[in-house]
């Protein structure tokens, strides 16, 4: 038997080599829908299927979002995020844009450095497919301390997957907050008015100058035969693209559950003293990014009436919902809610 | 994020304090959080600062 010991496992530019949660972003690879497969008359900034991917929109266009089988082949993609433009917009006002875009928490990028002289680069690589040919942006948006740097990529050849590689540099001022708060906002820009491309493409870190933001985009909402295709999605530290790291369904739902939880809450209702109120209530499968926003979707104290009628209590653990007026006295009755628990960014 | 019928909550009614907002938000009824950093608490008092939206006292 032979020992390998290895003092340290570097990447191609000498950043430390890491085995496995390298991808700063979540769903990538498309893997999860929670909320829906398919979106239509998308106008206004909403997550509308693929989990942490939102839609940034003013103005531009009406979209379809669709979950597609559309992917690179033989890149172990089962998924791709489409994009579908159902009504035209070829004449953009000044504020308008279309985004996809990731918001990510402060405390999971305090390894980036940023805001210190050891601020480290970031790679960012996908798969792209779209008819719609020409320059695209991609931006790091800092949203602690209003800077951002942008980075432009090709598709050049039409309806043709392509993978692309953006290395944004490291940004020496303004580190990231340490909470569960907003910090960066990750944009792929598919079209924007003359406030966001009238400059100098900013393709270093710098002061938020809007005109610099998305120089040269081509506008994706200029013919409603335009689509647009994304997937493999990787956010990860050090100035390569090492390959995609391909993670476990059940570990791609678990992150995507900390910030919004589709699901089902099941058990014996309680109530309370004078029998005014039954409740259920149930922990959420992880502990979720702050306390969520609740919709009651559909539910049943099995014999005696439909869905709870409103939230009692909820916290980043747990909720709790009831059946105000229900006056049964039959504590323990099985009953069950499923419910929507939202603590996106 | 369209926002309509906005009104507190009371779900403790021995301590009578509001501890959520009842709103219809792009269609669905959600009830939410009075926390700061929830996405639609913080959009909500967007609009109520901006005059576009008034929160109704509990019921």
């Amino acid at each position: 038997m032979s020992t390998l010991r290895v003092e340290a496992l570097e990447q191609p530019d000498g950043t430390a080599f890491v085995f496995n949660n390298k991808n700063l972003l979540i769903n990538g690879g498309m893997n999860i829908f929670q909320r829906s497969t398919s979106v239509t008359g998308i106008t206004s900034e909403s997550y509308n299927t693929a989990d942490r991917w939102k839609t940034g929109i003013s103005g531009l266009g009406t979209w379809t979002q669709t979950r597609s089988t559309d992917v690179p082949s033989a890149q172990g993609f089962g998924y791709s995020l489409k994009m579908d433009c159902t009504t035209a917009d070829a004449s953009p006002a000044a504020g308008d844009y279309l985004q996809i875009q990731q918001r990510l928490e402060g405390q999971n990028l305090q390894h980036l450095l940023k805001g210190t002289s050891s601020a480290k680069a970031v790679t960012l690589s996908f798969w792209v497919k779209s008819n719609k040919t020409g320059t695209y942006i991609c931006e790091l948006y800092d949203n602690d301390n209003s800077r951002a740097i942008s980075k432009s990529y090709t598709i050049s050849s039409g309806s043709t997957w392509e993978k692309k590689t953006l290395t944004f540099d490291g940004d020496t001022t303004g580190a990231f907050d340490n909470d569960n708060a907003l910090s960066v906002f990750v944009n792929f820009y598919l079209g924007a008015g003359s406030n966001y491309t009238s400059g100098s493409l900013a393709t270093s870190w710098g002061s938020v100058t809007t005109a610099n933001r998305a120089v040269g985009q081509v506008n994706l909402a200029d013919s409603t035969s335009n689509e647009w295709y994304v997937t493999g999605i990787q956010l990860e530290v050090g100035s390569t693209a090492s390959g995609f790291e391909f993670e476990p369904f059940e570990a791609i739902l678990r992150k995507c559950q900390r910030y919004f939880w589709y699901g089902e809450i099941a058990g014996g209702a309680t109530a309370d003293d004078d029998y005014s109120k039954n409740f259920l209530g149930n922990s959420f499968p992880v502990t979720m990014r702050d306390t969520p926003g609740i919709t009651l979707v559909s539910g049943d104290m099995i014999g005696h009436t439909s869905g709870a009628n409103g939230v009692t209590r909820v916290t980043k653990d747990s909720v709790m919902v009831e059946w105000s007026g229900s006056k049964y006295r039959s504590i323990g009755a099985a009953c069950y809610q499923v419910l929507k628990a939202d603590a996106e960014l | 994020m369209e926002i309509t019928n906005a009104r507190y909550v009371i779900t403790d009614p021995i301590k009578n304090v509001a501890n959520l907002i009842r709103a219809t938000i792009d269609g669905e009824v959600w009830d939410i959080p009075l926390t700061v950093g929830n996405r639609f608490y913080d959009e909500i008092m967007r609009q109520v600062e901006a005059g576009t939206l008034t929160i109704a006292d509990a019921e």
